[in-house]
């Protein structure tokens, strides 16, 4: 059973995008793209077609013949493996065209930033598609370890290297914790399939399902398996208690990279999770229901109080980070209960957040450069002084509080009706609540911006010798503000997208 | 017929012309704005040519038939779509020819007019690219209105052309007598939408009955082909819904307060949008829907007996009002009420003729109004008299639509108000015989008030104008100005011209008793589909003979001076003080209502209630937040080895709880 080439069409995606990471690196030695920055990173952005158009193939591929299973089922690609490395690519295209500018002060190693930020696209794209538990840990070392040299890439400033530091031992924590989950997990059942096709032996649900039950989840090793995937996961995904490094990496580490983090490398651990937990423990699904829904409370309630007292943009979109993961358990706890209606509920938040999170960071990285700071009152007057920058940003808050017309209000709505669906009334009492005491801080910012008036002593000299926004990092705004708006008033292609791969789950 | 795409550039042309104005001449140089006038006149104009296509292409047929387009669906497959699109018939065809054509005449008369206010107000233009990007907005709002398919879209441009009205009224932001108009006419009217839609919601709860017919609840040929099904208990409160926003809308008693003072804005706004055609989008709003209030007998019968009552009440306070636009606004008042006595006695063809009519010929008297303003510079008419001297194309222009309205032989007033007569005369509900009389009273006096109007303005020895005004009472940006004895300009008399052609000619020649060469007779009810009104002998003879003896009585006051009122001591007195006053409704809405039950009883418990209460709970939970997350932020002292000892600590949590659940 060797590899076919049918193999390596289901992971052509992934192997593009790595080859596209090898080809921005070495692409950078040639003259011409020593003397012009640029071309390298059109080069990364315009290379992306490479894997979307693979993507493309095998979402028509999917659509007509069902799920694929490639590599003896190690990889299965089906819509929802499609969705999300849609959504990763996407965010990765978006954060390369923001941060060239950004990206200047790493001179000259600007091209391996984005080939660190490539390879690690991939890592979360194999992430997505992975079938068995080898390599969902695979996938998912590929996805971190290039974000932790990320972190640490503005090797100069102590911040930086403290965030690739923490980043990378916590990170290895939690590796720790999610192997020895597996271990208990093959232990119980014997097997590493979390999904299979037919006939290609047993998956992780049905070798349970022959076992008998007794305590939570069915089984001592099958609970300490969950809980200790949960503490594993729930480091990637930033719930309470595993969150504790997300604000200092978002704002110790350069702001592209807590951009990358809070989306495509969200999104792709979500939809492990929402694959681990609604396949491998399908048959306990009321026990981690119950479990995701009390950590979804934790999470938004200590996330939006902590927020309230940032003063840093880059943190408070940290602690924004975390409440969001909360709102997004609270899909996950209703996809517990059956039905795609609480998996396509998370997918489509997760790309209604991707368009608010990457305008907010888009915004905030380019208005710190402007205004010479990263604090909330450094923004006073940037309404007046930069109209551009302080609207979208003022847009993506909008939308992270989940007032309408945005996609924040279309996601939350999906969300909470899942939750209602689900009988999890009280959650989404609690997230309703919770968007609330979120509008405090996120319109805080906005009345900083735009009510107040810029601190008389004159802006710092470097402010005004900063060079002027790139073109493409303007192109950035304007997309993904415009996605948030657009999202808001037409969600139905992107939620019959999310439904159609919600449904592959479903099996 | 015309294509779908024409009938959406309906509304698409105006709106146009409108941004250009606002997004694109008004931030530019101030070379350009003068160029707003005519964006602003292309726009209209160009609206106006393909309603008379729609018109032409509506003859003889129904419907167009476009289908709706879907907006948005709830609920999934089976759940509700919303549609939106454009329902052209006879009615919205007719409707969209007069909203545009008297659009577009009264936007030429404005190049005239508000280039003499701007170059006086600021010595600039500045308001000038702003006024016709407000009118094109306003006109494109309207046809939206007049051409929507489903009762939310219609919703939607009928609070549009609300806002606009609401900015045109309060034009003049800067004097305090302009911005007060505006909120009275944004609150007042406000009052009659939130009727408006507790009946769209009204009949959005029985969607249910909707759907067993396999029809749409919002979609106005949905209610009309339900209606018969409802039973008339539901359609009786939709219809009265329906109404109450209606009559805000057209200024009815009890919500026509706001009419009078909406006078503050420009006369050619007053003349567009408060006399001929937003005050008449009730009066259509009730015919669209007339399926819909034909079931029900107590719906039609409050119709009938609000608009009579109003007719008569607003004419009565037109009696003795010394403002030529508030005489005239009164007189809206007191025509829009006798369209809705047509409507209430089952004659909604009567009741649109009259709009049509009413929006030439009252159009034309506050261009007038406009006209003799920009010479004598007061509004005041006992400040007036013997204008007719230098001004006599104006003159002519009032007579002409004085006439008309006062329906005197053969001017189209005299036509469509003995439709309306005859209509309530052979009617057959419970009303009828009551608002026939209310109606023929109403025709008394509203000839005595045109006469009075005609003679104090343009008869008799002149009275100074502007002049003569006490400077206390003037309006302030008006203390400047003198008078000019002269005619208006040919840019301001061509548009009046035009409209007293329509005056005199509208009536027997849209509708006429028999066929006038290519006419047909009766074309205007046949277009509408609706029977050819009956007409007799002595209903004419009677509304004739009242109306020349309004006419004699005024004469004999204001002309002649052979009788005066005051002879009549202290009942005189006392009358004059109640109609000057409006019978204290507006000071009963204001003094009692707003002042000491709303502010002093309601709000000020409600602010009690915030300050202790709401406020109370929202500080505890506010100190609650930032004190709880100071407290949760000090956990995160930025030490790795306690975040990896929370890590740990929180799986081992998690594993106990359940550990300890069996």
């Amino acid at each position: 059973m060797g590899i076919t080439g049918r193999d390596i069409f289901l992971i052509a995606p992934e192997l593009a995008l790595a080859a596209l990471a090898a080809a921005v690196v070495l692409l950078d030695l040639a003259p011409a793209f020593r003397r012009n920055e640029r071309l390298g990173q059109a080069a990364a952005i315009g290379g992306l077609i490479v894997p979307v158009a693979f993507g493309a193939a095998l979402w028509v591929d999917v659509h007509a013949n069902g799920a694929q299973y490639g590599f003896n089922g190690a990889l299965v690609v089906d819509k929802f493996a499609l969705y999300v490395k849609f959504l990763v690519a996407a965010a990765a295209g978006l954060t390369l065209l923001a941060s060239g500018g950004y990206a200047r002060r790493f001179r000259p190693y600007q091209a391996e930033f984005a080939g660190l930020l490539l390879f690690s696209a991939s890592g979360l794209m194999l992430l997505a598609a992975a079938a068995d538990l080898i390599t969902i840990y695979v996938a998912l070392e590929l996805a971190t370890l290039p974000v932790v040299a990320m972190a640490a890439f503005a090797k100069t400033r102590a911040e930086s290297l403290e965030a690739g530091v923490k980043y990378l031992l916590l990170s290895a924590a939690s590796s720790a914790f999610l192997l020895y989950g597996f271990a208990f997990l093959y232990g119980a059942s014997g097997t590493m399939q979390v999904v299979a096709p037919e006939g290609g032996g047993p998956t992780i649900a049905q070798a349970l399902a022959q076992s008998g039950g007794g305590a939570p989840f069915g089984g001592f090793a099958v609970m300490a398996a969950a809980i200790l995937a949960v503490a594993g996961f729930g480091f990637k995904l930033s719930i309470v208690p595993f969150h504790m490094w997300t604000p200092d990496v978002y704002e110790g580490a350069p702001t592209p990279v807590g951009a990358f983090l809070a989306t495509a490398s969200k999104a792709a651990a979500f939809a492990v999770v929402l694959r681990v937990f609604m396949e491998a423990f399908g048959g306990a699904s009321a026990d981690w229901g119950g479990l995701f829904a009390a950590l979804a409370a934790v999470t938004m309630t200590l996330g939006n109080l902590v927020a309230i007292a940032q003063r840093n943009v880059k943190r408070l979109l940290g602690y924004s980070a975390v409440a969001h993961a909360g709102y997004l358990l609270i899909g996950v706890a209703a996809a517990s209960q059956g039905g795609a209606l609480g998996a396509s509920s998370v997918l489509f938040y997760l790309g209604a957040y991707a368009a608010m999170t990457l305008a907010a960071f888009f915004a905030a990285m380019t208005l710190a450069e402007r205004v010479g700071g990263e604090r909330i009152e450094d923004l006073a007057g940037a309404g007046r002084r930069f109209p551009f920058p302080a609207l979208v940003l003022a847009v993506a808050l909008i939308g992270l509080t989940g007032i309408p017309p945005t996609a924040g209000f279309m996601g939350k709505l999906f969300l909470f009706n899942a939750a209602v669906n689900a009988g999890l009334v009280w959650l989404a009492v609690v997230g309703a609540v919770n968007s609330a005491v979120s509008a405090y801080y996120y319109v805080g910012v906005i009345r900083t911006m735009h009510l107040r008036d810029a601190p008389d002593v004159p802006p710092s000299p470097d402010a005004d010798a900063a060079p002027r926004t790139p073109l493409a990092a303007k192109t950035a705004l304007g997309v993904t503000a415009l996605a948030v708006v657009a999202l808001g008033f037409w969600p139905g292609g992107l939620l019959a997208a999310a439904r159609a791969a919600a449904e592959s789950l479903l099996r | 017929m015309l294509p779908e795409a024409a009938a959406w550039l309906i509304i698409g042309l105006p709106l146009l012309a409108g941004l250009i104005c606002i997004g694109a001449l008004r931030p530019w140089r101030r070379g350009l704005w003068p160029l707003a006038g005519y964006v602003g006149v292309a726009g209209t104009a160009g609206a106006f040519a393909l309603s008379l296509a729609a018109v032409n292409g509506a003859m003889g047929q129904g419907d167009a038939g476009y289908e709706p387009h879907r907006w948005f669906a709830v609920g999934g497959r089976d759940g509700f779509a919303m549609t939106v699109g454009v329902l052209l018939d006879p009615l919205s065809a007719i409707m969209a020819a007069v909203v545009s054509g008297v659009s577009a005449v009264v936007q030429v008369f404005s190049l005239g007019y508000m280039k003499k206010e701007s170059d006086a107000e600021n010595g600039a233009w500045s308001d000038y690219p702003r006024y016709f990007a407000y009118m094109s907005l306003f006109t494109a709002a309207m046809l939206g209105l007049v051409l929507a398919y489903n009762l939310i879209q219609l919703f939607v441009f009928w609070e549009l052309v609300g806002l606009f009205s609401y900015l045109l009224i309060g034009f003049w932001h800067h004097r305090p007598a302009a911005a007060a108009a505006a909120k009275k006419a944004f609150i007042v009217t406000r009052i009659g939408d939130f009727g408006f839609l507790l009946g769209i919601l009204y009949l959005f709860l029985h969607r249910g009955e909707f759907a067993a017919l396999g029809l749409n609840p919002f979609e106005i040929p949905a209610i009309l082909e339900a209606a018969p099904m409802l039973g008339a208990g539901v359609a009786t409160w939709a219809a009265l819904g329906l109404f109450a926003g209606a009559a805000g809308k057209s200024a009815q008693f009890p919500l026509h307060t706001w009419l009078p003072d909406a006078m503050e804005g420009p006369t050619p706004v007053s003349s567009l949008i408060h006399a001929a055609t937003m005050v008449a989008a009730g009066v259509f709003l009730v015919a669209r829907l007339f399926g819909l209030f034909e079931q029900s007998a107590a719906a039609m019968d409050t119709v009938a007996l609000i608009g009579g009552f109003t007719a008569v009440f607003a004419a009565a306070m037109g009696l003795a009002a010394n403002d030529i636009k508030r005489v005239l606004a009164f007189s809206t008042v007191s025509q829009l009420g006798y369209m809705f006595l047509a409507l209430g006695v089952g004659a909604p063809g009567v009741a649109m003729f009259h709009l049509f009519n009413h929006a030439f010929f009252k159009c034309l008297l506050f261009l007038s109004a406009g006209s003799v303003h920009h010479s004598v510079h007061t509004f005041d008419m006992r400040y007036m008299g013997g204008v007719r001297k230098w001004m006599p194309a104006t003159y002519l222009a009032a007579l002409v639509g004085g006439l008309s309205l006062a329906g005197i032989f053969p001017l189209s007033g005299f036509w469509s108000k003995d439709e309306i007569l005859g209509a309530a005369w052979g009617g057959e509900s419970a009303a009828a015989p009551v608002v026939f009389w209310l109606a023929l009273a109403a025709a008394f006096m509203t000839a005595f008030y045109v006469f009075r109007l005609i003679l104090m303005t343009f008869h008799g020895e002149f009275r100074g104008g502007v002049d003569a005004v006490p400077y206390e009472e003037r309006i302030p940006d008006e203390a400047h100005h003198h008078v000019h004895r002269r005619e208006s300009p040919l840019v301001m008399t061509l548009p009046m011209i035009l409209l007293a052609v329509f005056a005199i000619g509208s009536g027997f020649a849209a509708n006429s008793l028999v066929a006038l060469g290519p006419i047909p007779a009766h074309w205007f009810s046949h277009f509408l589909h609706e029977d050819a009104p009956d007409f007799s002998i002595g209903v004419a003879g009677a509304s004739t003979a009242v109306a020349l003896a309004g006419a004699a009585l005024a004469a004999l006051a204001y002309g002649t001076r052979t009788i005066s009122f005051d002879r009549f001591g202290a009942p005189w007195r006392f009358g004059g003080r109640l109609l000057a006053q409006r019978f204290y409704l507006d000071a009963l809405y204001e003094d009692l209502i707003v002042r000491r039950v709303l502010h002093r009883g309601l709000f000020l418990a409600s602010d009690w209630f915030d300050r202790r209460i709401v406020d109370g709970v929202a500080d505890l939970a506010g100190w609650f937040g930032r004190n709880g997350g100071r407290a949760a932020a000090q956990l995160q002292t930025g030490q790795v080895q306690v975040y990896g000892a929370a890590v740990s600590m929180g799986a081992a949590v998690i594993l106990i709880f359940y550990l300890l659940q069996r």
